[in-house]
C-alpha cells in the first residue's frame, strides 16, 4: 500500500473516529436548521392569547380594532381606575386608554398592563390607530380610501441577466437579493473551513514534531509525503463534513419546508409582520414565503455553485493548508506561531470584509482581481459566482488557484523538510529563506 | 567478515558549521557497533543520513553491498534519542501504522506484533491510549515499532536513556537476541558503561571526525599501559629497574595497594620480582575502560 495513502488513512480517521467531530458534524446542521425551524414556530403560535380592554374616550377607534389569535379586543367606557383593576385582577392582560386626542398630534394614548405584552401587541395597536387616523383624515381631505386603495400598485423588479449566448435563449431570472445570499453564504462556509482545518493541519504539524514523531515517520516516508498525507487527509476531514451538512440540511430543510407549508392555521397577521422584515415584502404567508425561496433556489444554477464550491473549498485549503503546515514545521510550540500566522490570516479575513464592495459591483475592477488572485479568490469568486459571471474568469480564476496552491505546497515542502527537524532554534522570517534555499 | 554498513568520505555541513567531515566507517555483519563521541559530535547527524532523513553533501554509502537507496528503509529499524508516539492513538493500532509505513502488509505486522505483545506480557495494552502509558511502557512500545519489521541493521540512538534497570536489562537482552538471530546493532551513545558491557566494535567521533575505530579488543589493547595493580602486604622496593611504582596507598586489613608500571620484560618477571620481597594479595592488569579510552583521546585530539 502507499505509505502516502496510508498517512492520509491515519491523519482522517484519527479525526473522524472522535466523539467531538461525530456530534460536531451531525449536531451543526441540527442546530442551524432547529434554529431557524423554532424562530418560524414561534411567529407562527405565539404564546398565550392575550385581552385587551379598550377605552376609548374618543369615541373613534370603536370595534375598529380587529381580533387575532393572539390578541381579543373587547370594548367597555368604564372608567381608568375600574379598567386598571380589572388588570391586576387578571381578568384582562392589558388596558388601552384612548383619550379625547388631537388628530393632528395624537397624544396620550396609554396601554397598560402587569407585564409586558411585547413588540407584537403594541405593533398591532399602533399600526390599527394609524390607519385609522390616517383613514379619517383623507376623508377630511375628500379621498375616498377605495380609490386610494385601487391607485397604489405593487411593483416587482424582474431583473434578467442576458447570457454571454447573445442575449436570445441564455436569459435567466436574477435576484440580486438572493445572489448576495448564495455568495456570502457559500464565501463564509470557505472562509471557516480556511480557518478550521488549516489551523487543524499547523496544530497537526507542530504536535509531530514536539513528539519528535516525525524522525520516526520520515526514517520510513519523504517529507513531502507526510506533509501531504496530512494535508490530503484533514482535507478528507473537511469534505466529509461539508458532505454530510449539504445532505442533513438539504433532508432537514425539506422536512422543515413539508412541516410549513402544510401548516394552515398561519396566522396572517403575525406573517405580515414577519414578511415586513423579509426581503420578499410582498408574501402573504409563511408557507408562500417558504415556498418562494425554495422556487428562488431552483432557479439558481445550484450544481454550478456547488460544484464551484466543492472545488475552491478544496484548492482553496490546498492553498493555505500548505502554508499552515510550514509555520507548524518551523516552530516548536503553537504559541511561537503568532508572528507568522498573521500574514496568512490577513488576506483570508481580508477577502471575507471585501464582500460588500465585491456584491455591490460583482463584475467590477476590484471584484474580478480578488478573484483572480489566489489569496483572495477563493472566497471572492464564491461570492461573485451567483451574479452570472463570464466563463472565463472562472475558468483563468481556476488556473490561477491550482497554479497558486502548487507553488506554496512547493514553497512549504521545501521549508518543512528542514524545519521539522529543527528544535529550539529562533526562527524569523530570513532563517525560513535559508531552509527554503538549502539543499537537500 | 562482510560489512552490512560502509560509509566512504561522507560530508555534511550546516550553514554555519561542518557536521561530518570526511568520514569513513564500516560496521560488520552481526556486529554490535558503538557509534560513541561527545555531545555535538555529528553522529545523528550521521544517523539521520543512513536513515535517508537529510541527504550528505558528498560521499558514498553502501547498504547491504548497495548504494543506499529509499527500499533500503525497509531493512532499517531506528529508533531516535528524542521519541515520540501519538499520544491519542491506541497501541497497538499505533505499532501497526510505524510497521506499515515499513513497507509490512497488514496481516504480516498484526502477526508480527502479536508475538512481541505475547513475549513481553502486555497484550491487554493494546487498545490503550499512549496517553494512558508510563514513560517505560511507552519506550517498550517504540521499541518494539523500531524492530518489528526484523531490519538488518538496527540503529538505536542512546536506547537505555529513560529506561529503569529492569527495563534496561529487558532491552539488553532483547538486543543480543537480535544479533543472535542475524541483525546488525548500530547503536549511539555517550553512555560508556553500556558500550563496555555490549558493543564489540566501536567508532569514535569527535568535532565531525572520526577519531578512532575498530573492534573494542583491539582498542583496548592499543591503549594498554602495562600498568599493573598489587595489592601486598609489606613495603617494595624498585630492585631491577624494569618497573616504576606509581602510586601506593594503604588499604584496609594492613594491605598496600600499589601501582606498577612495566618497562622492560614480562609480567611474570615482575611478579616474580615481587613475589621475593612481600606477601602478595592479589596482581591485576589495569586496563583502560573505554571511558578512560574516550576522555583520553577525545582531549588529545582536542588539545
Amino acid at each position: 500500500m502507499n505509505k502516502t495513502l496510508l498517512i492520509i488513512q491515519r491523519e482522517y480517521l484519527s479525526r473522524v473516529q472522535k466523539k467531538s467531530f461525530i456530534i460536531m458534524t451531525i449536531l451543526t446542521p441540527v442546530i442551524f436548521v432547529g434554529i431557524y425551524a423554532v424562530v418560524i414556530l414561534l411567529t407562527i403560535k405565539p404564546g398565550e392569547e392575550k385581552t385587551i380592554n379598550v377605552v376609548d374616550e374618543s369615541g373613534l377607534f370603536m370595534e375598529k380594532f380587529s381580533n387575532t389569535d393572539a390578541i381579543t379586543y373587547s370594548y367597555n367606557n368604564i372608567n381608568v381606575e375600574a379598567g386598571k383593576e380589572l388588570v391586576t385582577s387578571g381578568e384582562y392582560s392589558g388596558l388601552l386608554v384612548i383619550p379625547n386626542i388631537d388628530l393632528k398630534k395624537p397624544e396620550g394614548i396609554t396601554l397598560y398592563s402587569q407585564q409586558a405584552l411585547g413588540i407584537s401587541v403594541e405593533r398591532n395597536i399602533e399600526r390599527t390607530i394609524k390607519n385609522e387616523i390616517e383613514d379619517i383624515k383623507l376623508k377630511a381631505s375628500g379621498i375616498d380610501k377605495a380609490i386610494l386603495d385601487s391607485i397604489k400598485t405593487d411593483v416587482n423588479l424582474k431583473a434578467l441577466n442576458i447570457g454571454s449566448g447573445g442575449g436570445t435563449g441564455e436569459e435567466k431570472e436574477s435576484n440580486s437579493a438572493l445572489a448576495s445570499g448564495i455568495g456570502i453564504f457559500t464565501g463564509f462556509i470557505i472562509y471557516l473551513f480556511l480557518f478550521v482545518y488549516g489551523t487543524q493541519v499547523m496544530r497537526g504539524v507542530v504536535d509531530e514534531k514536539a513528539s519528535r514523531i516525525v524522525e520516526i515517520v520520515i526514517s520510513s516516508v519523504k517529507p513531502i509525503q507526510m506533509m501531504m498525507g496530512k494535508i490530503i487527509g484533514i482535507a478528507a476531514v473537511g469534505l466529509s463534513q461539508f458532505l454530510i451538512w449539504i445532505i442533513l440540511s438539504t433532508f432537514l430543510w425539506t422536512a422543515a419546508t413539508a412541516l410549513l407549508m402544510g401548516d394552515q392555521t398561519i396566522n396572517s397577521d403575525n406573517t405580515e409582520q414577519l414578511a415586513e422584515q423579509e426581503v420578499s415584502g410582498n408574501a402573504n404567508s409563511r408557507a408562500e414565503m417558504v415556498g418562494q425561496i425554495n422556487s428562488m433556489i431552483a432557479k439558481t444554477n445550484l450544481p454550478k455553485i456547488l460544484g464551484l464550491l466543492i472545488f475552491y473549498f478544496v484548492t482553496g485549503y490546498l492553498f493555505y493548508a500548505a502554508l499552515f503546515a510550514m509555520i507548524g514545521s518551523a516552530i516548536d510550540t503553537e504559541a511561537d506561531a503568532q508572528q507568522f500566522i498573521f500574514p496568512i490570516i490577513l488576506p483570508i479575513i481580508f477577502s471575507f470584509m471585501m464582500y460588500g464592495a465585491v456584491i455591490n459591483d460583482p463584475n467590477g475592477q476590484i471584484a474580478f482581481w480578488l478573484s483572480m488572485i489566489p489569496f483572495t479568490s477563493p472566497i471572492i469568486m464564491m461570492i461573485r459566482v451567483p451574479f452570472e459571471i463570464p466563463n472565463w474568469q472562472i475558468f483563468l480564476s481556476m488556473a490561477f488557484m491550482i497554479g497558486g496552491f502548487i507553488g506554496t505546497t512547493w514553497l512549504a515542502s521545501r521549508i518543512y523538510r528542514v524545519g521539522i527537524l529543527m528544535h529550539g532554534s529562533k526562527v524569523n522570517y530570513k532563517t525560513l529563506a535559508k531552509w527554503f534555499m538549502m539543499k537537500n | 567478515m562482510s560489512t552490512i554498513l560502509e560509509t566512504r568520505k561522507i560530508n555534511k555541513s550546516y550553514a554555519n558549521h561542518q557536521a561530518l567531515k570526511n568520514l569513513d566507517i564500516a560496521v560488520p555483519a552481526g556486529s554490535i557497533f558503538g557509534l560513541l563521541g561527545p555531545n555535538g559530535a555529528g553522529k545523528t547527524t550521521l544517523i539521520r543520513i543512513i536513515n535517508q532523513i537529510i541527504a550528505p553533501d558528498s560521499g558514498e554509502i553502501i547498504v547491504d553491498g548497495e548504494p543506499l537507496k529509499p527500499s533500503h528503509i525497509e531493512i532499517i529499524g531506528y529508533l531516535p534519542e528524542e521519541r515520540g508516539l501519538y499520544k491519542k492513538m491506541k497501541v497497538g493500532e499505533q505499532v501497526l501504522y510505524f510497521a506499515r509505513l515499513k513497507g509490512l502488509s497488514r496481516s504480516d505486522a498484526m502477526e508480527k506484533i502479536k508475538v512481541w505483545f505475547t513475549k513481553w506480557d502486555i497484550k491487554d495494552w493494546w487498545n490503550k491510549k499512549v496517553e494512558d502509558l508510563s514513560k517505560g511502557m511507552a519506550q517498550k512500545i517504540q521499541f518494539i515499532a523500531t524492530v518489528i519489521h526484523e531490519p538488518k541493521l538496527i540503529i538505536l540512538d542512546e536506547p537505555f536513556s529513560g529506561f529503569d534497570p529492569i527495563n534496561a536489562n529487558l532491552i539488553r537482552d532483547e538486543i543480543l537476541e537480535l544479533r543472535e538471530k542475524g541483525s546488525t546493532i548500530i547503536f549511539s551513545t555517550h553512555r560508556m558503561e553500556s558500550v563496555e558491557e555490549i558493543c564489540d566494535h566501536v567508532a569514535l567521533i569527535n568535532k565531525a571526525e572520526k577519531i578512532l575505530d575498530g573492534p573494542k579488543s583491539q582498542i583496548k589493547e592499543e591503549f594498554r599501559t602495562n600498568t599493573f595493580i598489587l595489592e601486598h602486604k609489606g613495603s617494595i622496593g624498585l630492585a631491577n629497574g624494569s618497573y616504576t611504582i606509581e602510586a601506593s596507598s594503604d588499604i584496609e586489613h594492613g594491605l598496600i595497594r600499589s601501582v606498577l608500571k612495566l618497562k622492560s620484560g614480562t609480567p611474570n618477571e615482575m611478579l616474580r620480582e615481587l613475589i621475593q620481597q612481600t606477601e602478595i594479595h592479589s596482581f591485576v592488569e589495569q586496563i583502560p575502560s573505554m571511558n578512560d579510552i574516550f576522555i583520553t583521546k577525545v582531549k588529545s585530539v582536542n588539545a
